[in-house]
């Protein structure tokens, strides 16, 4: 089923993971993402997508198994090059920093990314992340992820809230970045025909998840 | 259509909200300039727009739950009447309902079975609606934060539906949720439209609110500039009116995925 393009990137070996006294949320997940690969991950709410987004991102350790960066563990400190943009901006975002120190906390984004992605910083860069609408937002999430340290981006729904034009617009520019860079790419998404278009290979969670019996007709039950 | 009673009537809508800058200095910002929107018994109607356009503003405004640096002109109607403090005191949260956008609106410290039961619902109402968006029974005992986001999204939605509502304002009800909730959240509204209520539903998912919606209404930059059916925009390009909706239409993943080339393309 998988496509060999090159050397892996990031790898998941035999993940699992669940919150301290709750049920298994993932269990003995494996997925190899290769250099040039656009990876679109899909499957029904609940059932751990975010999740393993997180832990490919370091954002969470898993309770068993590794998550590799080219073959190595993910670095734990410094500059992660495996970089995620949320589902919820306004939640991504400190509500006490104005956007102007969220959005240089790791690099500072130079005035041509900001204009692709339509930012208006002279407007926007002294405001609190309250004055902003989602899109808005998501958009400082998108150029401040953008540093040159990063090579993976994780993008978790990160369109959902836009509008179609802002979507097709803010995608274009994300991969134009993508490819200019050669950065890797994982997209989360419940929208099918979004991912037909922008992957090259579509991966589904409930395939990849080895859920005991148990485990997963709890899932089934929430979906 | 007409016969039909005009259940919310929105004239000449303007918000702004007063800013201050430096010290004293104040400004205004305004967003909606100029926004019209009706909705009769039986009827969905969506309101679509970019991001950032002042779309829930405008439930924000119904609701009058606007922070208390907004100025609001024009008329809004609630059955033909004029909607004042009064008339919300007596109506909102059982009468008018709104489903909120983002999902930090739950308590994050109260377990989420008696944030839908809220003051007037009870444990058998909260029960059935949890069922029928399959809600497990245990989710009720949870708190928000132990919720995936399509979970939280669901749980908003049963906060609206338990209560029999004649007017459903909903903010964004679908963003995070599956293909099939999604739908099943549009079943839903047609049903409850279906049966007398009127939802006015707030989105920029021009795709999933095809599925519910009678009326497309387009909002852009504080104003409404276009109004089209259901079966207009799903014609396709040429059965459209206004530029800013052939973009959008044009812009789905499944219409093509173009960017309008410049502004002046879809300014009209």
């Amino acid at each position: 089923m998988r496509k060999m393009e090159g050397k892996v990137l990031l790898e998941g070996r035999n993940l699992d993971f669940r919150y301290p006294s709750g049920d298994w949320i993932l269990k003995d997940v494996n997925l190899q993402i290769c250099e040039g690969e656009r990876i679109g991950l899909v499957g029904p709410s609940g059932y751990g997508k975010s999740t393993l987004a997180k832990l490919l991102a370091g954002y969470e350790r898993p309770t068993g198994g590794s998550v590799l960066w080219k073959g190595k563990p993910l670095p734990s400190r410094g500059y992660c090059p495996v970089q995620m943009i949320c589902q919820h901006p306004e939640k991504a975002l400190n509500p006490r920093w104005r956007l102007k120190d969220s959005l240089t906390e790791g690099w500072t984004p130079d005035d041509e990314l900001l204009e692709e992605l339509c930012i208006k910083k002279k407007l926007w860069q002294n405001r609190w992340p309250n004055e902003l609408s989602g899109g808005e937002l998501q958009r400082f999430c998108i150029a401040r992820i953008l540093g040159p340290k990063t090579e993976f981006v994780i993008a978790d729904e990160m369109s959902t809230m836009l509008d179609a034009i802002t979507q097709a617009q803010i995608w274009k520019v994300l991969l134009r970045q993508t490819e200019k860079r050669n950065l890797g790419l994982l997209v989360i998404t419940h929208n099918m025909a979004l991912a037909e278009k922008l992957c090259t290979r579509i991966i589904r969670l409930q395939e990849l998840n080895r859920l005991p019996v148990g485990g997963i007709d709890c899932k089934k039950h929430v979906c | 259509m007409n016969q039909k009673k005009t259940l919310l009537e929105v004239r000449d809508l303007a918000v702004s909200f007063r800013m201050y800058e430096t010290g004293l200095r104040q400004r205004n910002l305004q967003v909606i300039k100029k926004l019209s929107v009706s909705l009769h018994e039986g009827e969905v109607v969506a309101v679509v727009g970019a991001s950032g356009s002042g779309k829930s503003v405008l439930a924000h405004a119904v609701l009058g739950i606007l922070p208390s640096n907004a100025i609001i002109s024009g008329e809004i109607r609630y059955q033909g009447e004029l909607v004042t403090d009064e008339l919300r005191r007596n109506k909102l949260g059982t009468e008018i309902v709104m489903i909120p956008q983002s999902v930090t609106y739950l308590d994050p410290l109260m377990k989420v079975g008696r944030q839908v039961r809220g003051t007037k619902g009870t444990k058998e109402q909260q029960e059935k609606a949890f069922e029928r968006y399959h809600l497990k029974k245990e989710v009720a005992k949870a708190y928000p934060f132990q919720l995936s986001g399509g979970m939280t999204r669901r749980v908003l939605v049963t906060t609206a539906v338990i209560s029999g509502a004649k007017l459903i304002l909903a903010d964004e009800p679908t963003p995070g949720l599956g293909e099939e909730d999604a739908l099943e959240t549009m079943k839903n509204f047609r049903e409850l439209a279906d049966a007398g209520a009127g939802v006015l539903m707030i989105t920029h998912d021009v795709d999933v609110a095809l599925q519910a919606a009678d009326t497309i209404v387009v909002f852009r930059d504080g104003m409404t500039i276009d109004q089209c059916t259901k079966e207009q925009f799903l014609a396709g390009k040429e059965a459209l009116h206004h530029p800013y909706t052939r973009a959008l239409w044009a812009a789905l993943p499944q219409n093509g995925f173009t960017v309008p080339a410049s502004e002046e393309e879809w300014r009209g």
